[in-house]
């Protein structure tokens, strides 16, 4: 007996926002990153006889994404050439300009920070995830996608009150949530 | 209308939330401003939004786009009939 079991037809709304997240600083590609999260499910789906319940859903299924970017990555390296960084000098306006160019950018993201940014967006994924769904699915639309409040009122059908109540407890629960997680 | 720059608790909170989104007037962000000095819960309530504010904005997260949402849920409910 399994301890654990499939839902495929929560998993459009439980895991394609982590999923996605995680997908987008591997292949650097939106449209990429949909169609690997697409083939991800759909796998999980035909090999869901597979699943013997020691894993939750959601780890499950990452496995069977890191298999899809690799899978992904693969595939774009056998188009030899396409994944080589070409940089052109010919220019003759540009002359000198690659000597500034090499210089190291102050500004420039490290890979320490992408390293902890893409750790905060999971641990701010984790935290969304105990909110209940409709709490969870106003403050994404009004936090993360930055959708007017008349827009997510008619959504929704609430009144504006009723949306600042929602996003203050969402809020609050945010803040609890990621002080024992992050801050 | 009455414009007072002494709120109470519950009416700073909403300046705050209200805030994070940039939806507060000037004279609003005057009045909660003015109310922290005095206020340490909201004080404090303040300075913890903010950080959500700036914790969100620095992640760079994103959701997955809400249409593609619908079409991969139709994909799956179709393999699942099969």
């Amino acid at each position: 007996m399994p301890t654990q079991l499939l839902f495929p037809e929560n998993w459009v709304d439980k895991y394609s926002d982590y999923l996605y997240n995680y997908t987008i600083v591997r292949v650097n590609n939106h449209e990429v990153a949909q169609d690997l999260i697409s083939e991800t499910f759909l796998a999980g789906l035909k090999s869901s006889k597979n699943f013997k319940g020691e894993a939750s859903e959601r780890t499950w299924l990452i496995s069977i994404l890191k298999r899809k970017i690799i899978d992904y990555y693969r595939k774009s390296n056998s188009k030899k050439g396409k994944a080589e960084v070409r940089i052109n000098y010919n220019d003759e306006d540009a002359e000198g300009d690659w000597l500034e160019e090499r210089v190291s950018d102050p500004y420039d993201k490290t890979a320490e920070d992408e390293f902890e940014n893409e750790e905060l967006r999971m641990v701010i994924l984790e935290c969304l995830d105990t909110l209940n769904k409709k709490q969870a699915a106003i403050f994404k639309m009004k936090t993360i996608d930055e959708f007017d409040t008349e827009a997510i009122c008619n959504e929704f059908n609430i009144t504006p009150s009723n949306l600042w109540v929602i996003i203050h407890r969402a809020r609050k629960a945010m803040m609890e949530c990621m002080e024992k997680n992050w801050f | 209308m009455k414009l007072s720059l002494i709120i109470k608790c519950n009416e700073a909170t909403h300046v705050c939330d209200k805030a994070q989104y940039k939806e507060a007037s000037f004279w609003e962000k005057v009045s909660l401003n003015i109310h922290i000095i005095y206020c340490r819960l909201c004080r404090k309530h303040t300075i913890r939004n903010r950080k959500l504010t700036q914790a969100l904005k620095r992640s760079d997260i994103r959701t997955f786009p809400e249409e593609q949402k619908k079409i991969l849920k139709e994909r799956l409910r179709q393999e699942m009939i099969q």
